[in-house]
C-alpha cells in the first residue's frame, strides 16, 4: 500500500464515520431528529462551530492557557522525575526505604487531589499545573530510574575499563541510557499533563479548554461540547506531532525499527 | 606444569627474536612481567549460599609485548580469569600484579575488547573513539583528530559520523578496537572479540590486529574458544582445563615466524603439528566439558 492510497482510506473512515454520524440525526431513523440533536447535534453543526471559536480570537486565549499549564506540568513533572529518578536509582538504601511511599503516592487517582489543589493553589494555572506535575512525575520517575538501573553492564564495564569516574559515567553513561527511557515514555508524560491541565481546568477554572467544554455542558449545549473536544484533539495532535519531531531529533542514535524500551 | 608453563611460554617469547621489548628500560621494567596472575582462584556465591570456584591455582604471566591466547572449553572460566586481570573481579585466592605491583581496583593500564557489544549506542563512532581520551584530559578538539585518525587505521574513516547500530558486527569491532588502542594501553585484554563474527570477518578483524599489534607491541591476552584462531595469533598458547576449579593444563609456545597472515599460516605444516598436539591437550577437556554437563 502505498502512501496516497493509505491517506484515501484512512479519510475515508473519517468520512464514513461523519456520513453515519449525519445520516442518524439528521433523518429521523431513531427518532425525531430534533430530540436525537439534543444529544449528539449533527457533524455540520459541530463543523461550522468548531470554524467559528477557531475564527474567534478568544479560543486562542483559552489555548494559551492550556498549553502554559501543559508546558509546565510537563516540564516540572519531568525535572523532579529525572532528579528523583537518578537519585534512587544510585542509592539503594533510599530507593529501598521510600519504595512503599512511592507506591502509595502511584496508586492515588490523582484526580481526587484535583479540589486539594484547588484549595492551595487557587483556580488559576497553578493548581493545574500541580495536577499535572503528579501526573508526569512518577511516569518519568520510574522511567529514569528503570533506565540507570538497566544500563547495560558491558557498556558501564567497558567505559570503566576506558577510565572513566563517577561524573564520566554519570555523563556519558547514566545520563544518556536514562535520557532514552524517558524519551520512550515522553509521548505518554506530554498527553498526562495535558489530562491534568483539562481535568483541572473542568474541574474549576476561569479559563483554559476545559473550562471551555465545561461552560457548553453546563447550558447542555452538546455542539459547544462536541466542537471543544475536536479542538481539543487538533491540539493533541499539534502537540504530539512537536513531541515527535524532538524526539526523533535526540534520539537519532536509535534503530529505527524498534521502539525501544517502555 | 603451569609454573613449568610459563617458563617455557618466556623462552618461546625470546626465541622469535623479538629483541625490541629488551631495549630501553630499567632493569626492573624489563624483567617485570605487563601482568602476572600468582595462584589465583575465582569464586562465586551461587543462590542458597552455595560456592561455585571457576577457576583455581591458576599461575599465568605476559611479557610486555607478548601475545597470549587462552584456550579452553566452554565454562572454563577464560572470561572470569580475564575479568580477574582486568580488575573487574576479585580474586578469592592469590594475587594480581600489574608491572610486579598488586593490583587494586580497575587495571588502568589496559586496555579491555569485550565479546559483546560495549560500544555506547548513543555516541557516534567517532566519540566513541574520542571519548576514550576524555579521562586523561586531553582537550576535545585533539580527542576528536586522533579519533579520525583511528578510526582511519582499522579502515572506517567513511563510517566516522555513523552510530552502532548502523554498523556492521565488523565495523562495531573496529570501532571498539580504536576506541580500546587510542588510549595506548601496556596491556590489552581481549575476551573472545571476533566470537560473534562470521569466519571470514574473523580472519580479516585477526590480521587487522596482528598488523595494529605489530607497529606497537603491548602485552596481549586473549581468551578463545577457537583453537586455530589462537594459534594464528598467539606466541603461546595457554590451554585451562574443564571447570568447575578450572586449571592450566598446558602451556605451548608458537614458534611461527611474524609477520603473518592468518588465513595463509593454517596452511604451514608446523602450524599442523601444533595443532594437533595442543588439541590433544584440550580435546580431553572439552569432552569432559559436554560430559559434566549439557552444553
Amino acid at each position: 500500500m502505498n502512501r496516497l492510497g493509505l491517506l484515501a482510506l484512512q479519510i475515508l473512515v473519517g468520512l464514513a464515520g461523519f456520513a453515519v454520524w449525519h445520516v442518524l440525526t439528521v433523518y429521523p431513523v431513531l427518532g425525531a431528529p430534533k430530540q436525537i440533536q439534543f444529544f449528539f447535534s449533527t457533524p455540520v453543526a459541530v463543523l461550522a462551530r468548531t470554524w467559528a471559536e477557531m475564527t474567534n480570537p478568544e479560543i486562542w486565549g483559552h489555548l494559551w492557557i492550556t498549553l502554559q499549564e501543559t508546558v509546565l506540568a510537563f516540564v516540572t513533572g519531568a525535572a523532579g522525575g529525572i532528579a528523583f529518578g537518578f537519585l534512587f536509582a544510585r542509592n539503594a538504601l533510599l530507593a529501598a526505604v521510600f519504595d512503599p511511599y512511592i507506591k502509595a503516592a502511584n496508586a492515588l487517582p490523582r484526580v481526587v487531589l484535583a479540589p486539594i489543589f484547588a484549595l492551595w493553589f487557587g483556580l488559576g494555572i497553578w493548581s493545574k499545573v500541580a495536577l499535572g506535575f503528579t501526573l508526569v512525575f512518577f511516569i518519568v520517575f520510574f522511567n529514569v530510574y528503570q533506565g540507570v538501573r538497566e544500563v547495560s553492564p558491558v557498556v558501564l564495564n567497558n567505559a570503566r575499563m576506558l577510565g572513566m569516574n563517577e561524573r564520566g559515567l554519570l555523563r556519558h553513561v547514566y545520563w544518556p541510557s536514562a535520557l532514552t527511557w524517558m524519551f520512550s515514555s515522553l509521548h505518554t508524560a506530554v498527553g498526562f499533563a495535558l489530562v491534568g491541565a483539562v481535568v483541572g481546568e473542568y474541574l474549576g477554572s476561569s479559563a483554559g479548554l476545559g473550562y471551555k467544554i465545561h461552560e457548553a455542558e453546563s447550558v447542555f449545549d452538546v455542539t459547544g461540547v462536541f466542537a471543544g473536544m475536536l479542538i481539543l484533539t487538533v491540539f493533541v495532535i499539534v502537540i504530539d506531532t512537536v513531541v515527535t519531531l524532538i524526539e526523533n531529533r535526540l534520539l537519532v542514535w536509535r534503530p529505527q525499527a524498534s521502539g525501544g524500551p517502555g | 606444569m603451569s609454573q613449568q608453563g610459563f617458563a617455557e611460554g618466556r623462552k618461546g617469547g625470546r626465541k622469535d627474536g623479538r629483541g625490541v621489548r629488551l631495549v630501553g628500560g630499567t632493569a626492573v621494567a624489563r624483567d617485570a612481567t605487563a601482568v602476572r596472575l600468582d595462584g589465583v582462584a575465582i569464586a562465586f556465591s551461587l543462590k542458597g549460599g552455595e560456592r561455585y570456584v571457576a577457576v583455581e591455582g591458576i599461575d599465568l604471566g605476559v611479557m610486555p609485548g607478548e601475545f597470549v591466547a587462552v584456550v579452553g572449553p566452554t565454562g572454563s572460566g577464560k572470561s572470569t580469569l580475564l575479568n580477574a586481570a582486568a580488575g573487574l573481579l576479585k580474586p578469592a585466592a592469590g594475587q594480581v600484579a600489574v608491572f610486579d605491583a598488586a593490583l587494586t581496583g580497575l587495571n588502568g593500564r589496559a586496555g579491555y575488547l569485550f565479546q559483546a557489544d560495549a560500544l555506547m549506542p548513543w555516541k557516534t563512532a567517532l566519540d566513541n573513539v574520542a571519548v576514550a581520551l576524555e579521562p586523561q584530559g586531553v582537550p576535545r578538539r585533539e580527542a576528536l583528530s586522533r579519533a579520525r585518525d583511528w578510526l582511519a587505521r582499522v579502515g572506517l574513516s567513511a563510517f566516522v559520523d555513523r552510530y552502532p547500530h548502523m554498523l556492521s558486527g565488523g565495523q562495531r569491532k573496529r570501532v571498539a578496537l580504536a576506541q580500546m588502542l587510542i588510549r595506548d594501553p601496556e596491556i590489552l585484554l581481549m575476551d573472545e572479540p571476533f566470537g560473534p563474527l562470521d569466519a571470514q570477518t574473523r580472519q580479516i578483524m585477526g590480521n587487522l590486529l596482528l598488523e595494529l599489534w605489530a607497529a606497537n607491541r603491548k602485552a596481549v591476552m586473549f581468551v578463545t574458544h577457537d583453537l586455530e584462531e589462537a594459534i594464528a595469533l598467539a606466541d603461546r598458547v595457554i590451554v585451562l582445563s574443564a571447570g568447575p576449579a578450572a586449571r592450566i593444563v598446558g602451556a605451548y609456545p608458537v614458534p611461527l615466524p611474524r609477520p603473518r597472515d592468518i588465513s595463509e599460516i593454517r596452511l604451514e605444516p608446523l602450524f599442523h603439528a601444533l595443532y594437533k598436539e595442543i588439541w590433544a591437550c584440550l580435546r580431553v577437556e572439552v569432552s569432559r566439558a559436554y560430559a559434566s554437563g549439557p552444553a
